[in-house]
């Protein structure tokens, strides 16, 4: 018994050593641009963790699951920006952040509730495509999110009134804004994963598997399915509006061409490829995925260079047929995702 | 002797079917009720209305001395009716224990914010939940498969798991869809066993089956259905020589 707790102890340290010099080993071995795509990675990572809690565990499947991270990313650039003269704080628009995408969980769950799979698909994907065409048309008559030109001088993320992008000096260092933003990213995602860690193991968690597993036995089990499935959108959908409030004071700019319906499939390959409903994949299959295209974004054009002497395909273009390919390979031979539960490892071995 | 159940003049069209017509009936506490008929007959669809699957045309169904819920299978669950399904549906990617865990849902309380905090309130529904569902394996007898996955158990123990589901909902009337339905004579006896002992628990018990032995051994009440109508209700002994039950399940006498 001690020694499990000692063992689960040292494991919590390593992690925690990993996440804290993560941004340093990389920074010095690839350069800061990589710094950058480490953060993105962990706003990815908090999406896909929501976007796990509908689909992994409740079993709903969502494909306009990135209009809540439009709405978090719109209100930060709302309410900090010099558009309309707000400049809330960030303790202030966070929360709220994730209660107004929340609510808007909510709001598309509500008309969906008789739906499932590919009639629930069709239908959240359209309301992700409804939240992104009126962001491009809310500048008339009066001009609210400025249309597809964006949102632009968005304040910075900034903590107790500083800036977090230039960085701070302790003890003679100074830390680069870039890894500050890390380190808040990887705060609040791992608030996140304790949040989903919590539910998982709780009578919700339960019942949102229940669901998953046959709902009309869930039904006569006594769970109101409404409200059950309703909390799951709500809860996803603001982990979301978290990582998208956090995402406007990054870039310090929003436009709706952020928010496509790519953007919503790539946060779901993160959860299928990782593997659904088991939080360790699914932030590996986050992370994975932010961070392949990125290296293949870099190596493509000087590899091809070295081997044909020119660029034969174009590394956007080869960038997707990989991983077209890729996901086909995870589909017919890790059915359940790279780094699935045990639980359903031991299944599938079971069934060879 | 006290009324748990009472359904006047229950009625369920589909479409053109009329699969439930003027079904009135009751059910006494701590009886075992027996519902057969032959295949359509609307056994089926009566457990759907009265556990608010179906909601149904016409009619009234008292329970413990207030209005059934329409449609709402969730407040049926609340009421005190749990039920088994006729083509077993339990939750498979769950344990065994999991799954009777969920069958307390009704019976516990904590929301999302109990469970992030894991206050003392919380930590003691949960203990209290895992207690009980441990309790319920042992009841019906597959305890040692309590951490095994649903779909990894016999059709049997699947069968029980169902039944324990049921029981973790503490109900007061546990409506059993043919239970027995594709077990082999040592199954059924070893659910005969269960179903007397629930009995002797002071359990109330609506049972639907086809094995006409295990109903006539086990029920005091039976009553039958033939296309949606009551055709009969009466002790098993006398349902047996009723004209009308004969005709139904042989069919007319000839010339």
């Amino acid at each position: 018994m001690m020694d499990a707790r000692r063992k689960a102890n040292l494991g919590a340290l390593l992690i925690a050593a990993a996440l804290v010099l993560a941004p340093v080993v990389v920074g010095m071995s690839f350069g800061n641009a990589w710094v950058r795509i480490l953060d993105f990675a962990v706003l990815y990572v908090m999406l896909a963790l929501g976007l796990n809690i509908v689909v992994g565990f409740a079993g709903l499947l969502d494909l306009g699951y990135i209009a809540f991270y439009a709405v978090g990313a719109y209100l930060y650039a709302l309410l900090a920006s010099p558009h309309f003269g707000l400049h809330w704080p960030i303790w202030a628009i966070l929360p709220l952040g994730a209660l107004v995408a929340g609510l808007f969980g909510v709001l598309l769950g509500a008309p969906t509730l008789r739906l499932r799979g590919d009639y629930l698909a069709i239908v959240t994907l359209g309301f992700g495509e409804i939240i992104r065409i009126f962001l491009n048309n809310l500048n008339a008559p009066i001009n609210i999110t400025n249309g597809p030109k964006g949102i632009a001088r968005i304040d910075s993320l900034a903590i107790a009134g500083k800036p977090l992008a230039k960085g701070i000096e302790v003890f003679g260092f100074t830390i680069p804004g870039l890894y500050l933003y890390y380190y808040l990213f990887v705060a609040l995602a791992l608030g996140i994963v304790f949040v989903t860690i919590r539910l998982q193991d709780s009578r919700i968690g339960r019942a949102w598997v229940a669901i998953r597993e046959d709902e009309v036995a869930a039904k006569a089990c006594g769970i109101d399915t409404r409200n059950v499935k309703l909390l799951a959108f709500a809860m996803g959908a603001s982990f979301g509006g978290v990582a998208g409030g956090l995402f406007a004071g990054f870039q310090e700019f929003v436009s709706p061409e952020s928010f496509g319906l790519m953007e919503s499939i790539m946060v779901l390959c993160m959860v299928v490829i990782g593997g659904m409903g088991h939080i360790p994949g699914v932030i590996f299959g986050g992370v994975l995925l932010a961070v392949l295209p990125e290296v293949f974004r870099h190596t493509a054009a000087p590899m091809q260079q070295w081997a044909f002497g020119k660029v034969v395909l174009d590394p956007e273009s080869l960038r997707m047929l990989l991983f077209g390919i890729a996901l086909i390979a995870v589909m017919l031979y890790r059915p359940a995702g790279l780094w699935p539960d045990p639980r359903h490892r031991r299944e599938l071995a079971a069934r060879r | 002797m006290t009324v748990l159940l009472e359904a006047r003049g229950v009625g369920k069209r589909f479409g053109g079917v009329q699969a439930l017509k003027d079904v009135s009936l009751t059910i006494n506490a701590g009886e075992i009720y027996g519902l057969i008929g032959p295949n359509g007959a609307g056994k089926t669809t009566f457990f759907n209305v009265l556990t608010g699957l179906y909601a149904r045309d016409a009619g009234e169904i008292h329970f413990a001395g207030s209005p059934l819920p329409l449609g709402e299978p969730h407040r049926v669950a609340a009421a005190g009716i749990a039920r088994t399904f006729q083509n077993i549906r339990l939750f498979a990617n769950m344990t065994a224990r999991e799954n009777v865990m969920v069958g307390r849902h009704a019976r516990t309380r904590a929301g999302v914010i109990g469970a992030v905090l894991r206050d003392g309130r919380t930590r003691g529904e949960e203990a209290a939940i895992r207690r009980r569902a441990d309790e319920l394996l042992h009841y019906v007898g597959i305890a040692d498969r309590a951490d095994d996955l649903a779909r990894h158990l016999s059709y049997g123990d699947q069968r029980r798991l169902e039944i324990a589901r049921a029981l973790a909902s503490e109900p007061k009337l546990l409506a059993l869809d043919e239970p027995a339905a594709g077990m082999n004579a040592t199954e059924t006896a070893a659910l005969r066993v269960l179903i007397e002992g629930l009995r002797a628990d002071g359990a109330t018990v609506l049972l639907i089956e086809h094995d006409v032995k295990l109903v006539m051994g086990l029920c005091d009440r039976v009553a039958v259905l033939d296309y949606g109508e009551k055709i009969a209700e009466d002790v098993p002994a006398a349902v047996q020589k009723n004209a009308a039950v004969v005709e139904a399940y042989l069919g007319g006498s000839l010339g």
